[in-house]
C-alpha cells in the first residue's frame, strides 16, 4: 500500500506521456515523405464517346451592302434610319446634284436647238432637191447652161450632208442629255436588295468621297456565325455537322444550327481554322451582328472503347501515361490517346484495358515509390 | 538500481511536464519558422517543377518570365520547335491579378496555357478533382488554395470562366495560387482594357488627324483594329528530347533565335537567388534569432530547474551520493525535458502548419537537425547546471 502513491504518479505521468508519444509517431508517419499519398482511383470503362469541338465566333451577315455615291459630293437627303427595313430598288437618299439640273436644262435647250437646226437642214435639202430636179428638166430644153445644173446638183449634195450633220448633232445632244439624266439618277442612293439598315454613316450636308459608304445594309435572312476553332482541336470538322450556338446574351438557351462551310483558308497567325455556322431557325429578335457566340459542334459518336478522364493522364520522362494500380502496386503505364470529348473523357488506343484501375486524382505528384492511400474524394474539392 | 532522475521527475511530474510542454511550444515555433523559410524556397521550386519545362525562352536580356516581365511574339514557338533537340514547345503567359468570385476577389497568378493534351508544358501535372481544360475558351483549373470549388464561375477581366478542375501546390513564387486558363483568353486578359478605356482610346485615335483622314475611308477602322491585337506571350516553355544536353539546346536557341534562354538550374538561381532572396533572408534572419533565443531559454530553464533542487542535491551529497550519480540525474532530466519539448514541438508544428496562409514545409531533415540541436543545447546547459550542483556545499542541506 505504501507504493501506491508512487504508482499513481507513474500512471499519471504515463497517461500524459504515452498519448504524446503516440501522437508523435502518428505525426512522423502521416506527414513528410513517409506519409502515404491520398489518391482517388477510377476504373477504365468501355464507353461510347461523343466528341465535340468548341469554338468562338461572332454573328455576321453573309451579305453586306455599303451604299454610297460614285462621285465625291454632298449628301442632300437621307430618308432611312438604322433599323429600317427597305425594299429592293427603294431610294434611300440622294446626293446634292449641285449644277446638274441646270446642265440638264441647258442640254434640253441644246436639244431643241439641234432639232431646229435639223428642221432647217431638212428644209434646205428639200429646196435643193426641188431646185436640182427643176434644173434637170430645164436642161433637157437647153434653157440653162450645164454648169448651172452641176451647181444645183452640188448644192443638193451639200444640203444632204448638212442634214446628216444636223441629225447626228441631235443624236449627240440627246445622248448627252441622257447621260446627264443617268448621272442624275446615279445621285440616288438605292437599295439593291430587300434588307435592313444597320449603319448610317453620314447625315445630310456631309461631304463624302467617291466610294465612301453612306448607308450600310445587310440581308438579315442570311445571318451566320463566323467561328474560329483552334487547329489542334479541329480534327473532324466538316460541313453539315450539327452545332449548338450559344449567344453571349442568351448563354443558357443555345440555338440549334449546323456547319455551313469550313473555310479553305485557315488563319496563319492565330493558328485557327475558320468555319461558318448557320442557324436552323433565325432567333427572334435577331441577334446583333458582331455578338460573341460559343459554338459547340457535335462530331459523330465513336464506337465503344476503353476511356478514362483526362485528369488521369500524366507525363513522365517524355512519355504520356497513367498511374496504374494493380494488386496495391503503383506503376506508370504508357498509353496512346485517341479522341476526347468536351467532358474530359479520352479514348485510349492502347495501353489500358477496360477494368484496369488507374489513379485519377492524387494529393501530390506520384513516383514509382510512392505509398498510396485510396480515398473516395480528396478533401476540399467540393463544398 | 533506482533511477534518481525518474524518482525526481515523479516527485513533481506536473511541473516537469508543463515545463516540457512550454519548451515544446517554443521549439514548435522555431520548427514552424524553419518550415516557413523552406516553404518559401519550395514555392519557387514547385513553380519550376510544375511548369514541366526544361528550358524557358524569354525576351532577350530579361530575367523573365517570373522575375521580370518578358514579352515575345506568340509565333516564336514555331521557330523554337524546329530547333534540334526540342521535343515540345508551348507558349505561356503569367499575370498576377485579383480574380473575382462572387462578391470577393482572390489574389491569383493567372496562367495562360497552350491548347493541347495533358502533359503539355505549362499544364498542371496532376489534379485533385474535376478534369483538365478541354475547350479552347472560358474554362479554368484552379489551385485548391484559392478556395474555389468545381463549377464555380470566376470573373477574369471581362469574361467568366467555369472551374472544371482543381489542383494542389500550384503556386507562384510569392505563394499566390495559380489559375490556369486557355492561352487566348489569358492574352486577352493581359492586355484588353475595360470598356471605358477602349472607348477613350478609340476617341483619341479618331481625333488624331493622321489616322482619321476623310479621303481614306476605312483607315480609322484599320488603325483601331490594329490597336486591339495582342500577339504576345511571356515565355515559351521547351521540353527537350531525352538524350540532349539542355545547355547545348539553350545555346543553339540563344545563338540562332537571338532570345534569352534559361535552363532549370539558372532559373532556380534567378528565383531563389534573386526573386525571393531578400524576403528569404529576412525570414532566415528571424529564424536564426528565434533559434538563439530558444536555445537560451532552454538552457535557462534547465539551469533554474536544477537550482530549484539545490537543497535536495545538498542532502544527496550529505548522505554520500557520488558526484557521477548526481550529474547523471541532472543530465537525464535535461535530456528527458528536451525530448518532451521536441515531441510537443514537432506535434504543434505539424498541426499548426496547415493553418498558415502560405505553404509551410516541414522537412524531416530539419526536424532531425532540430532534435540534435535541442539535445546538444540540453546537454550543454545541463553541464552548467551540473557544475553549479557539484559546487554546492553539503552543509547547505542542514543550514538555513
Amino acid at each position: 500500500m505504501k507504493r501506491l502513491p508512487v504508482q499513481k504518479r507513474t500512471l499519471a505521468l504515463m497517461a500524459v506521456l504515452l498519448p504524446l508519444l503516440g501522437l508523435f509517431i502518428y505525426v512522423a508517419l502521416r506527414s513528410g515523405p513517409l506519409a502515404p499519398v491520398s489518391v482517388v482511383l477510377a476504373t477504365v470503362e468501355n464507353k461510347r464517346l461523343s466528341p465535340a469541338l468548341f469554338g468562338i465566333g461572332t454573328v455576321e451577315a453573309r451579305y453586306t451592302y455599303k451604299i454610297g455615291p460614285t462621285f465625291a459630293g454632298r449628301v442632300q437627303r437621307l430618308d432611312v434610319h438604322v433599323g429600317d427595313r427597305v425594299r429592293a430598288g427603294q431610294v434611300l437618299g440622294e446626293m446634292d446634284p449641285v449644277d446638274l439640273d441646270a446642265r440638264i436644262l441647258a442640254q434640253d435647250a441644246a436639244m431643241k436647238r439641234a432639232e431646229a437646226l435639223l428642221n432647217e437642214a431638212r428644209v434646205r435639202k428639200d429646196y435643193a432637191r426641188i431646185q436640182a430636179a427643176r434644173y434637170e428638166r430645164v436642161l433637157k430644153d437647153r434653157a440653162v447652161s450645164e454648169e448651172s445644173v452641176v451647181t444645183k446638183r452640188q448644192e443638193l449634195l451639200v444640203a444632204e450632208a448638212a442634214l446628216t450633220a444636223a441629225r447626228e448633232e441631235l443624236s449627240r445632244v440627246r445622248a448627252e442629255r441622257e447621260a446627264l439624266a443617268a448621272q442624275r439618277i446615279n445621285l440616288h442612293l438605292t437599295a439593291p436588295v430587300d434588307g435592313l439598315v444597320v449603319s448610317r454613316d453620314a447625315d445630310p450636308g456631309t461631304t463624302v468621297v467617291a466610294g465612301q459608304a453612306v448607308v450600310e445594309l445587310i440581308d438579315p435572312s442570311t445571318l451566320w456565325v463566323s467561328v474560329r476553332f483552334d487547329q489542334i482541336r479541329a480534327h473532324g470538322l466538316s460541313a453539315d455537322l450539327p452545332a449548338r450556338i450559344a449567344l453571349r446574351s442568351q448563354a443558357h438557351e443555345p440555338q440549334a444550327g449546323r456547319v455551313f462551310r469550313v473555310e479553305p483558308l485557315a488563319d496563319v497567325v492565330t493558328e485557327e481554322i475558320l468555319a461558318k455556322v448557320i442557324f436552323d431557325r433565325l432567333p427572334d429578335p435577331l441577334p446583333p451582328v458582331g455578338e460573341l457566340t460559343e459554338v459547340t459542334v457535335e462530331l459523330p459518336a465513336l464506337p465503344s472503347g476503353p476511356a478514362i478522364s483526362n485528369a488521369a493522364i500524366q507525363r513522365m520522362d517524355g512519355q504520356v501515361g497513367v498511374w496504374r494500380v494493380a494488386n496495391g502496386e503503383l506503376h506508370f503505364a504508357p498509353i496512346r490517346l485517341e479522341n476526347s470529348d468536351l467532358n474530359g473523357q479520352v479514348r485510349i488506343r492502347e495501353g489500358l484495358e477496360a477494368g484496369d484501375q488507374v489513379v485519377v486524382y492524387s494529393e501530390k505528384a506520384l513516383n514509382p515509390h510512392s505509398r498510396i492511400q485510396v480515398v473516395d474524394q480528396l478533401p476540399g474539392v467540393t463544398s | 538500481m533506482i533511477s534518481l532522475a525518474g524518482r525526481d521527475i515523479l516527485h513533481a511530474w506536473e511541473k516537469f511536464v508543463f515545463t516540457g510542454v512550454g519548451l515544446g511550444l517554443l521549439i514548435g515555433v522555431t520548427l514552424t519558422m524553419a518550415g516557413v523559410y523552406r516553404g518559401m524556397v519550395d514555392d519557387a521550386r514547385v513553380l519550376l517543377d510544375n511548369s514541366g519545362a526544361d528550358l524557358w525562352v524569354v525576351q532577350k536580356d530579361t530575367l523573365g518570365p517570373y522575375a521580370e516581365s518578358s514579352s515575345i511574339y506568340d509565333d516564336v514557338w514555331r521557330g523554337v520547335r524546329g530547333m534540334s533537340g526540342v521535343a515540345c514547345a508551348a507558349n505561356v503567359t503569367y499575370l498576377t491579378m485579383q480574380v473575382r468570385h462572387g462578391d470577393h476577389d482572390v489574389r491569383a497568378m493567372v496562367t495562360g496555357i497552350a491548347v493541347g493534351d495533358p502533359g503539355t508544358p505549362g499544364w498542371p501535372p496532376y489534379l485533385v478533382g474535376g478534369r483538365h481544360i478541354t475547350r479552347g475558351h472560358y474554362e479554368a483549373v484552379a489551385d485548391i488554395a484559392a478556395g474555389f470549388k468545381l463549377g464555380d464561375r470566376l470573373q477574369i477581366r471581362r469574361n467568366r470562366f467555369t472551374v472544371v478542375g482543381l489542383t494542389r501546390r500550384m503556386v507562384s513564387s510569392n505563394g499566390d495560387p495559380m489559375v490556369f486558363i486557355p492561352l487566348k483568353d489569358a492574352q486577352e486578359a493581359q492586355f484588353l482594357k475595360d470598356n471605358d478605356a477602349i472607348r477613350q482610346q478609340r476617341r483619341r485615335t479618331a481625333q488624331d488627324p493622321a489616322f482619321n483622314r476623310p479621303e481614306v475611308p476605312g483607315l480609322l477602322d484599320a488603325v483601331i483594329a490594329s490597336q486591339s491585337g495582342n500577339p504576345y506571350v511571356n515565355a515559351v516553355l521547351v521540353r527537350i528530347e531525352p538524350g540532349h544536353d539542355p545547355e547545348a539546346v539553350a545555346e543553339a536557341i540563344r545563338r540562332w533565335k537571338r532570345l534569352t534562354v534559361y535552363t532549370r538550374g539558372r532559373m532556380e538561381n534567378i528565383l531563389v537567388g534573386k526573386l525571393i532572396a531578400t524576403s528569404a533572408k529576412q525570414i532566415g534572419m528571424f529564424l536564426v534569432i528565434l533559434a538563439a533565443v530558444s536555445a537560451a531559454i532552454v538552457a535557462f530553464i534547465i539551469y533554474t530547474l536544477t537550482l530549484g533542487k539545490i537543497r535536495e542535491i545538498a542532502v544527496l551529497k550529505l548522505i554520500g551520493t557520488r558526484n557521477r550519480t548526481i550529474a547523471a540525474m541532472i543530465l537525464q532530466q535535461a535530456v528527458a525535458l528536451g525530448g518532451i519539448g521536441f515531441v510537443v514541438g514537432k506535434i504543434t508544428a505539424t498541426f499548426g502548419a496547415p493553418l498558415f496562409p502560405k505553404h509551410v514545409l516541414l522537412e524531416p531533415l530539419d526536424s532531425a537537425g532540430g532534435f540534435i540541436a535541442v539535445m546538444v543545447i540540453c546537454v550543454l546547459s545541463s553541464i552548467i547546471a551540473i557544475h553549479a550542483a557539484l559546487k554546492v556545499d553539503p552543509a547547505e542541506a542542514i543550514g538555513g
